[in-house]
């Protein structure tokens, strides 16, 4: 023991950073803030370090090719002892650094963590925010297979329609004219050297003033924040009532810290790595790419602003969200701190929280895609055609040929990109039905040329019988009066 | 030491040293600019979009729409799988041909053919194009990409060396007309 203490003594008379370390372990906090509610900035941090061991463990076996990369995945899943595990746990961190970090965004906003004197603090944690988004991106295109081909090929598009140097973006993205070995490569060394430096240097930076400027404190409705008084009201909240960080506060964030990584570590044994799906070969073009998680909103956003507005919105959308980020500490740097007398703020998260919730649903269920093998691997279901007539089985066998079960639902079976026809014929009379199918409208492909006037006869004669058997279908009321008043009419007008 | 003007020769050197690192900075700076951009400000070196061939005419017969692939003409020996492309060939008559890039003119996903119904179907955003390429439904702005073509000693080519995208649509919009070989 005596030793240990001897060999301490040594390095710290020509380290001398004991006294350092031991005032800043020892610093004083708000009483309150030691809070299950203050953990997740620690635990933000607690999965950054695991991302730079696992991935320090990753590169030992990746290679940064695109002829190797997608061939020394499956060597680390299925070729090094425990490689699965180690790309599992890369993975997994990943999902729940990005999680951990939203949640620590929407905690500090809410407790008014932004205010003075932490409007910096707050502004490099939104860079943190995006760096770690662009860990996340960058991350998804080096396990290199079709979901990063052609995620590749939807970074290429978005960045080709900013006016005037989109083609030069897209040549500085991919490194070249296609998506080939210098698009991997510079992926790498963005997701290995150039955006993990900006990472621990923003990190450093936001947690060195954590330190000068102090924790946030707990927020009391009717404690407001005026520049002018706050530093001594603070000042007051830490030395006279405070407590040491460590260990009156510190011990929660441990824990909690201990919590995550065993929850990332039984993500990891129980759902496994993430990938590689397919050989990153172009010309396998049967193949449905999706972004990971974190990007699926963006994805389900794409597929419905309509097409006049999707690129204004694209590339104006985020600069505006970022920019109201930005400003937030300099509009609202004074005032109310606590979510209890800021009901905008909370309206505000609640929204934002079920438009990503609702858009990332959608994404995972993808219905405005075609289910592409419908019309051959999901048969009309029997009830649709049991004493039907010749012709209209005919017309059934129309909607499997022509891939119309492709984007229309039958029972829901099929695709959801049109509206399910379980009740079309109380929706569209038959003149209706016929020039829906033949001139299209409304989203949908005009199939005028791709139907023989027998094929649509037969067609809409089966889209007529889907009706509830107690509900008649829809009729064109004027037309027997009009029928019967060209009858009466002997001669025309 | 300070001389009579106000300002001492250790603060003079030192403002010296600094504009030395400047200009080095400067002249270090150009060089390693290049490097980034060279992407973007490389010479269109010969054979970086060129003519292409895509096989015999026999592959593609007349009314109907073959995939099809090439591959990229600028490669490096790492590219690995990512060089060879795919397109799609329509056979309108024997005389014309329309040749669409696999990307989808939405977000450049691959759009995959469906004769039953003469349509193009993109399985991301459900982009739907009919079978001569232009728009029929769905997000995108407009239709397929089409590279510019012809026919040489009865072999299809194409124009082709960069990815299509809604801000670069290969080399004209319009596509190239047949040259009888």
């Amino acid at each position: 023991m005596r030793l240990i203490q001897k060999v301490g003594e040594w390095f710290d008379l020509r380290l001398q950073l004991g006294a350092p370390i031991r005032a800043t372990a020892e610093h004083p906090v708000p009483r309150e803030t030691a809070s299950w509610f203050y953990v997740f900035g620690s635990a933000a941090l607690t999965c950054f370090m695991l991302q730079i061991v696992t991935g320090i463990l990753l590169a030992l076996i990746y290679v940064p090719s695109a002829g190797e990369a997608w061939n020394s995945l499956q060597t680390l899943n299925h070729g090094i002892s425990l490689g699965w595990f180690i790309r599992a746990l890369h993975g997994w961190g990943s999902n729940f650094m990005v999680a951990i970090v939203l949640i620590h965004m929407v905690q500090v906003f809410l407790f008014g963590a932004y205010k003075f004197p932490r409007e910096l603090t707050w502004i490099v944690g939104v860079f943190l925010l995006l760096v770690t988004l662009g860990m996340a991106f960058t991350g998804q295109v080096l396990r290199f297979d079709q979901d990063a081909y052609w995620g590749l090929g939807i970074g290429a598009s978005i960045a080709s329609r900013v006016p005037v140097i989109g083609p030069w973006a897209v040549n500085l993205m991919l490194g070249g004219p296609i998506i080939a070995g210098a698009t991997l490569s510079r992926f790498f060394a963005l997701h290995v050297f150039v955006v993990p430096g900006l990472l621990i240097a923003f990190v450093g930076v936001h947690l060195l003033m954590v330190l000068k400027l102090g924790i946030n404190e707990w927020p009391m409705p009717g404690r407001v924040v005026r520049r002018a008084t706050y530093l001594q009201e603070y000042h007051e909240l830490t030395h006279k009532q405070g407590i040491p960080f460590v260990p009156e506060a510190v011990w929660k964030d441990i824990l909690f810290s201990a919590f995550i990584l065993v929850a990332i570590a039984v993500c990891a044994i129980h759902f496994g790595p993430f990938g590689p799906s397919g050989q990153p070969d172009p010309t396998i073009i049967q193949t449905a790419p999706r972004p990971d998680f974190f990007f699926l909103w963006l994805y389900a956003l794409l597929s419905f602003l309509p097409p006049s507005a999707e690129t204004p919105i694209l590339l104006i959308g985020p600069a505006i969200g970022i920019i109201v980020l930005l400003a937030l500490p300099f509009v609202a740097g004074e005032g109310e701190k606590s979510w209890k007398r800021r009901p905008i703020a909370v309206l505000t998260i609640l929204l934002v929280a079920v438009a990503l919730g609702t858009l990332t649903h959608l994404a995972e269920h993808t219905p405005w895609s075609p289910v592409m093998d419908a019309w051959s691997g999901q048969p009309i279901p029997a009830e649709f055609l049991q004493g039907r007539t010749a012709l209209e089985r005919h017309g059934a066998l129309v909607f499997q040929a022509k891939q119309c079960h492709n984007c229309h639902s039958l029972d829901e079976k099929g695709g959801q990109r049109g509206p399910a026809l379980d009740t079309v014929a109380l929706r569209l009379t038959e003149d209706q039905l016929i020039r829906q199918v033949i001139q299209g409208g409304g989203n949908m492909p005009a199939y005028g040329k791709n139907l023989s006037p027998a094929e649509t006869t037969a067609l809409v004669a089966f889209l007529e019988t889907l009706h509830p058997v107690n509900q008649k279908p829809a009729r064109n009321a004027s037309q027997a009066v009009a029928l019967s008043e060209s009858e009466s009419e002997v001669s025309p007008r | 030491m300070t001389a009579e003007n106000g300002i001492s020769r250790r603060a003079m050197l030192m403002k010296l040293g600094l504009f030395l690192n400047g200009i080095v900075g400067v002249f270090l700076a150009v060089p390693i600019v290049r490097y980034l951009l060279s992407p973007v400000i490389r010479e269109k070196k010969l054979g970086y979009e060129s003519w292409l061939s895509l096989g015999g005419l026999e592959q593609f017969p007349a009314g109907q729409t073959r995939l099809a692939t090439y591959r990229n003409p600028v490669v490096n020996s790492w590219d690995g799988e990512t060089s060879d492309i795919a397109c799609w060939v329509r056979n309108v008559d024997n005389q014309k041909f329309q040749v669409f890039a696999i990307n989808c003119a939405h977000l450049g996903c691959p759009v995959r053919w469906f004769a039953q119904s003469n349509l193009f179907m993109c399985p991301c955003h459900g982009g739907a194009y009919y079978q001569d390429g232009s728009r029929a439904s769905g997000p995108p702005e407009r239709g397929l990409f089409q590279y510019s073509y012809k026919v040489e000693g009865g072999k299809l080519l194409i124009k082709a060396g960069e990815m299509p995208t809604p801000g670069q649509p290969v080399v004209s919009k319009a596509g190239g007309k047949a040259t009888c070989a």
